[in-house]
C-alpha cells in the first residue's frame, strides 16, 4: 500500500482529530453550531476544488465558484422537476462537469496559460452571474422551476434516500452528510496525488514543457485536472443549495469567488489542510462581520488579502510546517505531498 | 433610417467607452506586465472625483479635467510604491495584491459614502433624430475617446518621454544600462495609467453614476478589451473596443442590453480561443 508509505502519522491524524471533532461537537455544541458547520464543510469542498486545480494542478481559475453554482442551479431546477434528489444529484455533478470539459478545451487546447485562464474564467463566470440575474421573468422557467433572477430559487426539496421522497435528510443528518464529504474528498485527493496520473498533474504544474517532452500530452491532463476540479466544486454547491434549501446568483460575484481565493492564499496554497481550515475561520469571520456594521467587510477581506501576499505568500500551513521542521531540525514534510 | 442613425452612434458611442476604460489598463499591462485588478476602482475613484467636488460647487469640467487624474494618478503612484513595486515579475502575486486592493478600496468607499448609487447630472441637453431623443454626451464622450487615443500616440511616438517609456518595455535591463532608471519609469507609468483611468471615469461619470462597487462591472470589461487586443497597447485597445463595441451593440439591438453583454464576454472567450495572443498577436504586429 504505498498510500501508507508516506506520512502515514500525519494522516492518521487527520483522520482521528476529523472523526472526533465530527461526533464530538454535536453532542456539546448548540444546534445551530452544526448547522452552521454544515455550511462551512461545504465551503472547505469548494476550497479543496481550488487547491487541487490551482495548488497541484498549476491552474489559476476565478470560475470554481461558478462550477459551485451551477452544480447548485441544476440540483435545484432538477430536484424541483424530477421530485427525488438521486438524479437530481447526478445531473448536479454531471453538467459543472461537462461545462468544465468544454470551457477546458477552449482554453487548454487554446494553450491559454496563466492570467489568460484567469480572465476567461472570470469572464465566464460573470457572464453566467448576468444572465442568471436576468431571468426573472415568467418565461425563464425549466419544467416547473422558475431562475427567478436575482431572487434565487427558494423552497428547494432536501436530498432524500434514494427511490424513497419521504425518508428526507435532516439538519443534523446533513451535518453529518456534509462532513462525511468533505472527507472522502480530501482523501480521494490524497489518494488521487500519490497515484501516477496525480505525480504526472504535479509534473505539469513544474514545468509544462518537460513533462510534454517525457510524452505526456500535458493539455490533457490540464483538462482532466479541471473536470475534477469542477467535478469537487459541484459537489460542494449541491451540498450548498441544500442547506440553504435556496439558491441566488450571489455565488456567481467576484466578491464570493474572492473569498475561495483568499482562503486557498491564506491556508496555504499546494496544501489541502490550509485551504480547508481557511475557509471554515475566514467563512466564520466573514459571516461575523458581516453582522456588525462599523466597517465593511471587504475592507477586512482585502486586508487580510494583501497582507499575505506581501508579507506570507506562502500562506499559515506551509509556514507552520516550515517552522516546525526548523524547530525539529529537520526538513518540512515535502511540498508536493504534504497534504 | 433614424434607427439606423441612432444604432450607429450607439456602436460608436460603445466603442469609445470601451476604449477610455481600457486604455490606462492597456498602457500598465502593455509595458509593465502587471495585471492590475484594482483598475475598475481605479475608475470608480474618478466618479466620486467628479461627483464630491461637484457637489460642493466645483465646475465639473476643471474636476473631470484636473482634479480625477492628479487624484487617482497621485492613488496610482502610492499603490506602486507600497504594494506593487515588490510583485514585480510575479505576476500571479500582482494579480492577488491588486485583488486586495480593489477589495479594500471599495470597503473604504462603502465605509465612507455608504452603499449607495449617485448620479451625477448629464452636461448638455439632448438631440433630436427623426422620433428619437439621444444625448448630445455621448458625441462628447466619442470626442475625448479619439482625442485621447491621439494624444497618447503623439505622445509613445514623438517624445522623449515616450522614447524612453518604449524602450524600457523593449529591454529594461537595456535602458538600464543606458542611463535610465526602470523604478523611476515603472512608477511614472503606473502613475500615468492610472490617471487616464481616473479621467476615463470622470468622464463616463455623467452616464454610469457614481458607486463604491462600480468597479466590478468594469473590470472584466476592461480586462478582456486589453487582453483581446494584445501586445500593442493603441492598436490593440483600439481594434478590440472595435470588435467586442459592434458585439455588445448589435446583439443589444436584436435582443436585450443584457444578453449584449453576455455576447460580449463569449465573443471574448472566442477571440481568445482564435488567437491566443489577441487581436495583434497576430495582424498589426508591429504597430503601436
Amino acid at each position: 500500500m504505498r498510500l501508507f508509505d508516506w506520512n502515514r502519522r500525519g494522516l492518521a491524524l487527520v483522520l482521528v482529530l476529523a472523526a472526533l471533532a465530527l461526533t464530538l461537537i454535536p453532542a456539546f455544541a448548540p444546534s445551530f453550531v452544526g448547522l452552521q458547520l454544515t455550511l462551512y464543510f461545504s465551503f472547505g469542498i469548494l476550497a479543496l476544488s481550488l487547491a487541487w486545480v490551482w495548488g497541484y494542478g498549476g491552474i489559476f481559475s476565478f470560475g470554481q465558484a461558478a462550477f459551485f453554482g451551477l452544480g447548485g442551479y441544476t440540483y435545484a431546477v432538477a430536484s424541483i422537476n424530477l421530485g427525488g434528489s438521486t438524479p437530481a444529484i447526478i445531473l448536479g455533478l454531471a453538467v459543472p462537469v461537462a461545462f468544465s470539459v468544454l470551457l477546458g478545451y477552449f482554453m487548454f487546447y487554446g494553450r491559454l496559460s496563466g492570467v489568460y485562464l484567469a480572465v476567461i474564467t472570470l469572464v465566464v463566470t460573470l457572464a453566467i452571474h448576468k444572465f442568471l440575474g436576468h431571468t426573472a421573468g415568467f418565461e425563464y422557467r425549466i419544467g416547473n422551476a422558475h431562475l427567478g433572477g436575482y431572487n434565487g430559487m427558494p423552497a428547494l426539496p432536501p436530498i432524500n434516500v434514494p427511490g424513497d421522497v419521504s425518508k428526507f435528510l435532516w439538519p443534523e443528518d446533513m451535518y453529518y452528510a456534509t462532513g462525511l464529504m468533505l472527507l472522502a474528498v480530501y482523501f480521494g485527493l490524497r489518494w488521487l496525488l500519490v497515484t501516477p496520473f496525480g505525480r504526472a498533474v504535479v509534473a505539469v504544474r513544474e514545468n509544462e514543457l518537460r513533462a510534454e517532452l517525457l510524452g505526456y500530452d500535458t493539455r490533457l491532463y490540464k483538462l482532466a485536472t479541471f473536470a475534477i476540479g469542477a467535478f469537487i466544486a459541484a459537489l460542494g454547491g449541491i451540498l450548498f443549495a441544500n442547506w440553504n434549501s435556496f439558491i441566488d446568483p450571489h455565488v456567481f460575484e467576484l466578491g464570493f469567488g474572492a473569498q475561495i481565493i483568499i482562503w486557498v492564499v491564506v491556508g496555504g496554497l499546494g496544501t489541502l489542510v490550509g485551504p480547508i481550515l481557511g475557509a471554515m475561520v475566514l467563512g466564520f469571520a466573514a459571516v461575523e462581520l458581516g453582522t456588525q456594521q462599523t466597517v465593511d467587510s471587504n475592507l477586512i477581506l482585502g486586508a487580510i488579502l494583501l497582507v499575505f501576499v506581501l508579507g506570507v505568500p506562502q500562506g499559515v500551513i506551509p509556514s507552520l510546517r516550515r517552522l516546525l521542521g526548523r524547530l525539529a531540525g529537520r526538513r518540512g514534510w515535502p511540498e508536493t505531498s504534504g497534504g | 433610417m433614424d434607427v439606423a442613425a441612432i444604432t450607429i452612434i450607439q456602436i460608436v458611442n460603445m466603442i469609445a467607452m470601451l476604449a477610455l476604460m481600457s486604455i490606462g489598463l492597456a498602457i500598465i499591462f502593455g509595458m509593465m506586465r502587471v495585471i492590475n485588478l484594482a483598475h475598475g476602482e481605479f475608475l470608480m475613484l474618478g466618479t466620486y472625483a467628479v461627483l464630491v467636488p461637484s457637489k460642493l460647487g466645483v465646475n465639473i469640467w476643471i474636476s473631470m479635467f484636473v482634479i480625477a487624474p492628479i487624484f487617482v494618478g497621485i492613488v496610482g503612484v502610492i499603490v506602486e510604491r507600497l504594494v506593487v513595486r515588490f510583485l514585480y515579475g510575479r505576476m500571479m502575486d500582482t494579480l492577488l495584491a491588486t485583488w486586495g486592493l480593489s477589495l479594500l478600496i471599495t470597503g473604504v468607499m462603502t465605509t465612507i459614502f455608504g452603499n449607495t448609487m449617485e448620479g451625477v447630472s448629464t452636461p448638455f441637453g439632448n438631440f433630436q433624430i427623426g422620433e428619437i431623443a439621444e444625448s448630445q454626451y455621448k458625441f462628447f464622450v466619442i470626442g475625448i475617446a479619439v482625442a485621447l487615443m491621439v494624444v497618447v500616440y503623439l505622445v509613445l511616438k514623438r517624445t522623449k518621454l515616450g522614447l524612453i517609456a518604449r524602450g524600457t518595455m523593449q529591454n529594461a535591463n537595456m535602458a538600464n544600462a543606458l542611463g535610465v532608471s526602470p523604478s523611476t519609469v515603472y512608477t511614472a507609468t503606473f502613475g500615468i495609467g492610472a490617471a487616464l483611468t481616473g479621467f476615463a471615469g470622470a468622464v463616463l461619470a455623467p452616464v454610469i453614476g457614481a458607486a463604491p462597487t462600480l468597479g466590478v462591472a468594469y473590470v472584466a470589461k476592461a480586462f478582456i478589451t486589453v487582453i483581446g487586443g494584445g501586445q500593442a497597447i493603441l492598436t490593440g485597445t483600439v481594434t478590440a473596443s472595435s470588435a467586442f463595441g459592434v458585439i455588445n451593440q448589435v446583439v443589444t439591438f436584436f435582443s436585450s442590453s443584457v444578453l449584449g453583454e453576455v455576447a460580449l464576454l463569449i465573443g471574448a472567450v472566442l477571440l481568445l480561443r482564435a488567437l491566443p495572443q489577441g487581436i495583434t498577436g497576430r495582424f498589426f504586429r508591429r504597430s503601436l
